[in-house]
Order: structure tokens, then sequence, then C-alpha cells
């Protein structure tokens, strides 16, 4: 038997059942074992709730998650290339990158009102700089000498982006996607809490107010089913993909 | 055609902020077409930066690169002192990449396979041993058809019999699709082997000491004791050479 395949699934399973031995000697609500999490999960998947509320959390986080990389990809290249844009700019993402999260979505709904594209911008402005930052390394990075031949043997603008720069960006890229995800998600809930009557982080706080802690651990492992999801189908075959070259 | 002529005043490099000196100054010689010509001269003397100049790499410095009095922007080939592939992308698609949309992938099955690579094609560059990425690098070069071909020390660091190989396979590629080579090497048997005229440079500010034809015939490059021959004689009679090797 491999026990490199065998180990992560015996991990969990461990974990699981530290879970269920510490709800057994703990006998409380506020420490439901795993089973009866799993009994009110699918309560909640059958009622249909769970899944509209993770559905427009998702949809948040895909839009706002978009525009970061988007833009934090353009800005990102940009202050890589250009060193005095690069010098003035520097400044501005230090500051961006310290304003504490709780901050920018407590002003975005002040100044914008409790409206969507306020939460939306909110996380976006969380999750920029940290995209920027990454990209701005990526792009310093990039290979001088390939540069120098696709000049030499005279590249399109097109051509040197698709073959050159991209597969020398693509670690970066998935780098801020990885850490970018992490983030958005645990944003997003605080300013769904704070601003919004749906989502995930609004029915966590409705049943905060209950102490219902059966029903705030169901979200939490719905949510971490799916994020999980996304590791497996979309960013891990990415990687197998950009990777198939290297020794 | 006449001659592509080759005329840098002057250049410069800063070398630190404070100071500029000259790597380059007036150095004159002219490309005849379909000429294979070595430039010779010691280490860091400045022959990268005057391929460059050529490939118009480096537009900053006075003087001209022109034919029949016009600037010149012919077709360039240039062979790397590392081969610069595309690590994630195969051998046939590295040499593909270069090519615009006339010319077409029938040539690199040519190519591919007078440089021996045809069962490499699909391979990724980091499979490949230095003398095969070496001779893909090549490929890539003679792909486009060029009208000058810069080579700079292409073939450091291998081993002889892999160098001697090489040579003979550009060589019959060279004979076949006739350009003019400009190659760079410090190597002097390299170059008798391979040129049909020597350039020597001097030392940093860079400009030619003398030029030399290499008279013996194609078919008897092959022979060791005639380039060796040749080797003497050129030290022999030229003893302001012995500095620069």
């Amino acid at each position: 038997m491999n026990l490199n395949k065998t180990l992560p699934s015996l991990s969990l399973l461990l974990f699981v059942l530290i879970w269920h031995g510490m709800a057994f000697f703990v006998n409380d609500n506020t420490l439901p074992s795993p089973v009866i999490v799993v009994e009110v999960l699918w309560k909640e998947v059958i009622s249909g709730d769970l899944l509209r509320h993770l559905g427009i959390t998702l949809q948040r986080l895909i839009i706002s998650f978009s525009i970061a990389m988007l833009l934090g990809c353009a800005i990102g290249i940009t202050l890589g290339i250009n060193k005095k844009l690069n010098a003035f700019f520097d400044n501005w993402l230090v500051i961006f990158l310290n304003i504490p999260a709780l901050v920018t979505i407590i002003l975005c709904y002040v100044w914008f009102g409790l409206i969507e594209s306020a939460a939306i911008l909110a996380v976006v402005i969380n999750k920029l700089p940290n995209v920027i930052v990454t990209i701005r390394e990526g792009t310093k990075a990039l290979d001088k000498d390939l540069l120098e031949m696709a000049v030499c043997y005279k590249f399109s603008k097109t051509k040197t982006f698709i073959h050159l720069i991209w597969p020398q960006l693509h670690p970066f890229v998935m780098a801020a996607t990885r850490t970018g995800l992490a983030l958005i998600w645990k944003i997003i809930l605080v300013v769904e809490l704070l601003g919004r009557s749906d989502g995930m982080g609004y029915q966590l706080h409705l049943y905060f107010q209950d102490f219902d802690v059966a029903h705030i651990l169901a979200y939490t492992v719905a949510f971490i089913t799916v994020i999980q999801a996304i590791e497996l189908l979309i960013l891990k075959p990415m990687d197998q993909q950009a990777i198939r070259w290297r020794r | 055609m006449n001659d592509i002529l080759i005329n840098i005043k002057h250049k410069h490099y800063d070398s630190t902020h404070s100071t500029q000196h000259n790597t380059i100054e007036n150095l004159k010689f002219s490309l005849p077409s379909n000429e294979f010509i070595c430039l010779i001269g010691p280490s860091g003397c400045g022959k990268t930066t005057l391929l460059n100049i050529i490939a118009q790499l480096d537009n900053d410095f006075e003087g001209e690169i022109s034919q029949d009095g016009q600037a010149l922007h012919p077709n360039i080939g240039y062979i790397f002192q590392n081969p610069r592939l595309l690590p994630w992308r195969t051998v046939r698609e590295n040499i593909e990449l270069v090519l615009n949309k006339e010319q077409s992938s029938d040539c690199v099955n040519l190519l591919l396979k007078s440089m021996q690579l045809e069962e490499s094609q699909n391979k990724y560059p980091q499979h490949l041993s230095l003398g095969m990425s070496r001779r893909v690098s090549i490929i890539r070069a003679f792909a486009i058809n060029p009208k000058i071909l810069l080579m700079d020390e292409p073939f450091v660091s291998l081993d002889a019999p892999t160098a001697r190989q090489v040579h003979e396979l550009l060589i019959k590629l060279w004979l076949q699709r006739p350009h003019t080579i400009l190659f760079v090497t410090h190597d002097l048997r390299e170059a008798i082997t391979l040129a049909d005229r020597l350039v020597f440079l001097s030392p940093s500010p860079m400009s030619v000491i003398s030029e030399i034809k290499v008279d013996i015939a194609r078919e008897n490059r092959n022979n060791e004791n005639e380039i060796e021959g040749f080797r003497q004689k050129l030290l022999q009679n030229h003893p302001e050479i012995n500095d620069l090797l």
C-alpha cells in the first residue's frame, strides 16, 4: 500500500476522531459532534438555504477576485517595467498594504452606502496591493537574455507576451491566486457581516446571535469543501499544465 | 550588391556612474556578402557589444552600419553564447516561433534533419545536452534565412568531438544556404577551421589590428596538420597577434 497516498486521508480521519472525542467529553451545545454538524449541513442543503447563500458569497468572490487579479496584473507589470512609476507609487502601495481590512470595509460602506458595489470595492481594495506587489516582483525577475532574443528575432508584442512573459509570470500569478483566494473569502465574510443581508457572512452573524455553533460549523465545512474543490479541480491542473517542461 | 560597411567611431560604456570609457574606438571593416568572418580578440574587449550593435540591440553609439550608403535593416540571425531557448516550449516550437507568416515550417523539418535533431523535436530544452541546445539555436537562426548571421562564441564549453561535429554541420548548412557570418571566438584553431577571413581586434578600446585571409580549401579544413601549419605561419608572420591570444 502506498503510504504517501493514504497519509492525507488518515490524518483527516484522525482530525475528525479527535473532534468527536472532544465533543463527547465536553457534551455541550457549544461543541457539537461531527455527526450533528453533518446532519445540520444536510438539512440546510435540502432546504436550499445554504446553497443560496453559498452561491451569493461565491459570486461576490469570483467578481472581486477577477477584478483584483486583472487590475493587479496590469498595474504590477507596468510598475515592474517602469522604474520611475514604481519609485513614485511604491509609497502608495505600502500605505494600501497596511490599511486594516476592517477600515477599508467601514470606509467603503460609509462613503458609498450599504450597497453591493461598495462591498465588492472593499474586497478589491484589500486584495489589490498584494497582487500588484507579487506580479511586480515577477516582472522585475523577467529574463533579460530571452527578451533580447525576442527583440532580435522581431517577436511581435503579443508573441512576446504569450510565449515569453506569461510563462515566466505564471508561478507569480499562481501564488497571487492562492493567497488571494484565502484572503478574499475571509474578508468577504466580514463585508457581508457588516453590511449585507445575504451571503455566508450574514448567515454566520444570525447564528452567532443564537449561539448556534452547529450551524456555524456546518457553513464552515461547506465553505472549506468548496475552496478545496477549487484547489483540486482548477488550480492543481493549471499547475500541472504549466510545469510539464520542467525536469 | 556591395559590401556591408561597419564603421563605429565611438562606443561608450558606463562602468560606474562617474567614469565613462570607450569600449570601441574607430573600428572599421567590411562584410562582403556570403563570407564567413571570424572576429578574434581578448575576452572583455567588446566583441559582444559589437554584435549587439550590429543586431540593433544596442543603438547607443556613434557611427554607422551601412550598405551602399544606406542604413541597414537586414534579417539578422543571432546565435548567442548561451542558446537562449524558451525552456517552456519544445525544440520545434522554439524554432517555429521565430518564423513569420510567409516562412513555411517545411524548412524546419529539413533543418532538424540536417542537424540530426528530428528525434528530439518534441523535447523540452532542459532535457537536451548543451551540444544539442546549441544546435537548436543554430537551426533557429538559419530558419529565418538571415542575410547576416551573428555567432557569439557559440561553441564554448563543448568537448572536442562535439565541437568538431557541430563545426561540420554548421559549414554544411552554410554552404547550402550561403550568407554572411560574423563569428566571434578566441580560439584561433576554431577560427582557421571555419573562416574565410580572420579579423583581429585589440583590447579595449577595440579596433581592428589586422585582417587575414584563410586560403585553405574547404575540403582540407578537417586536416589537423593543415590547420596547425597555417596557425604556426600566421603567428610567425604576425607577431602582433600573439598578445591577443
